[in-house]
């Protein structure tokens, strides 16, 4: 299980908390404008990296406040937990372990193969 | 044993991923559309991922005429799968059985049975007494959540999960298919909205068609295309027991409490978790998920209360905003994606590849998998399968 920083309470189980998906994303402005195609890339589509990951959680079973964090999907570390009023950290900040998209971590994936 | 050979320099078709579905369609290729110059090329070891990884479970009692067609095609395959590969799949129609535990269950399930009927399913309603009688080791009162009555498929069932993908290797590289295993794919090259192949560990392959079958890695391989699928991948999570003597032998689901189970014929109580509630490739998942699980299989079967669990896995599985699969072509020419199963693919394994199949060789959909397009999702014509979809997601 993984260990989340709740900003305003500290560190939980992760169990406390629920996930809300992609953090983000930005209601179109004027949706009356927009055709079938881009509505739907707006309600269905979101990022699934492996890697990188800009993400939204609510601490439910504790202060009930939203934050954002930035996790790594591919090995569930998470790389910066920042309040929703804080700017959007830049990727760069970040660095991924990954060597192709597809590919498995040093440490970490579970799958034993590329651990040795 | 099926050959590992060298990539050649191109192929018609190149399947990515050697899971069921992906060697399921290679087969199909060449056995029913007379392509044979194909290669499947996997990133570890075939069926290693949720091939090998599921709870085998097959049924095909899903709500909406689309899915029921889809599900039960592949239901009639398997029916005959053994025979067709000459290769035992160890295909047992021992039954499928959906728990209800709440009047709303009662209501969502019988109303679910009426649609599988008129879609000629053999789905019906059993109540307490008569799940007595085929589980008998169920305890269906004296529960916070009490067993008011289930839906049952009797032809539903499990099968052997490795016999799948080892059959179809088996029978597709005899008629000349390359399989390649340890073969990562990094990226699918594109030019012009048409694609020219893929890049892998083992170098740059050619190919007219592609076709990815990659389950929870589908979605990052599409955009290394420019293709953006609406996918979510997630860990999904199962368990066995100890092997005991038989106890139980039919397969019991229940969505409402989150249990599902059956004893495979080595006598391993198999057990199905839920995913975790956030994206993630690692094939683990949280513990949480585990405990939610194994809480409700003692309070629904006492008598497990004091059983030893051998192993415990995860697998990333790929989730589609409707809970259905998406087996369609895309924007980009020979692009193909079979895809979205989520949590329930196993079973469509036939099926699906049967279908797919159709789709790359005609560069259009079978009548089956029609409406299981990417197209859906900005016309809005959903398969809101949530319902029928065993696992919470």
């Amino acid at each position: 299980m993984i260990l989340i920083n709740c900003p305003y309470c500290g560190e939980r189980e992760q169990s406390e908390f629920t996930n809300g998906g992609e953090a983000h994303v930005i209601r179109p402005k004027d949706p009356d404008t927009l055709n079938d195609k881009d509505w739907g890339q707006y309600v269905f589509y979101r990022s699934n990296p492996k890697g990188i990951f800009y993400e939204r959680w609510v601490h439910s079973h504790g202060c009930r406040k939203w934050f954002n964090a930035v996790r790594d999907t591919s090995t569930d570390t998470i790389l910066k937990i920042y309040k929703l009023t804080d700017n959007k950290p830049d990727i760069s900040e970040f660095q991924s372990s990954l060597k192709s998209p597809s590919g498995e971590p040093a440490v970490g994936s579970g799958n034993f193969a590329v651990k040795k | 044993m099926w050959e590992s050979p060298e990539p050649k320099k191109g192929y018609d078709v190149i399947i990515v991923g050697g899971g069921g579905h992906g060697l399921g369609t290679a087969y199909y290729l060449a056995k029913e559309h007379g392509i044979k110059n194909i290669a499947v090329i996997e990133k570890g070891w075939l069926g290693g991922g949720n091939t090998g990884r599921n709870t085998t479970i097959i049924r095909s009692n899903y709500l909406w005429n689309e899915s029921a067609n889809l599900y039960d095609h592949s239901v009639k395959l398997w029916e005959n799968l053994s025979e067709e590969l000459n290769f035992n799949m160890m295909f047992s129609q021992r039954g499928v059985m959906n728990l209800a535990h709440n009047e709303h269950d009662i209501k969502e399930m019988k109303r679910r049975i009426s649609a599988n009927r008129l879609n000629g399913l053999d789905t019906q309603w059993v109540d307490t007494k008569q799940i007595k009688e085929l589980v008998p080791i169920m305890n269906t009162e004296n529960l916070r959540y009490p067993v008011l009555g289930a839906a049952f498929q009797p032809r539903g069932g499990v099968a052997r999960h490795d016999a799948v993908a080892w059959g179809y290797a088996l029978r597709s590289n005899e008629m000349g298919v390359d399989i390649i295993q340890n073969c990562e794919v990094k990226d699918i090259k594109t030019d012009n909205h048409k694609v020219e192949g893929v890049n892998t560990s083992k170098g740059f392959i050619r190919a007219n068609k592609v076709a990815v079958v990659a389950s929870g890695h589908t979605s990052v391989l599409a955009q290394t295309a420019g293709v953006r699928l609406p996918l979510q991948s997630r860990p999904l999570q199962a368990l066995v027991s100890e092997p005991i003597k038989p106890v139980i032998n039919t397969v019991v689901m229940s969505n409402a409490v989150h249990a599902y189970v059956s004893q495979s014929d080595k006598g391993e109580l198999v057990i199905g978790a839920g995913t975790d509630g956030y994206n993630s490739f690692t094939q683990r998942g949280g513990y949480d998920v585990i405990e939610e699980t194994v809480r409700a299989i003692v309070e629904l079967y006492p008598i497990f209360g004091k059983m030893k669990m051998l192993r415990q896995w995860g697998g990333i599985v790929d989730i589609c905003p409707d809970a259905s699969p998406i087996i369609s072509k895309c924007e980009v020419k020979g692009l193909y994606f079979n895809c979205g199963w989520g949590t329930g693919g196993f079973k469509a394994t036939p099926g699906s590849a049967n279908v797919f199949a159709h789709t790359v060789a005609k560069d259009e959909p079978h009548k089956i998998n029609e409406a299981f397009n990417l197209e859906r999702f900005s016309n809005g014509r959903l398969i809101d399968e949530h319902g029928a979809a065993a696992v919470a997601h």
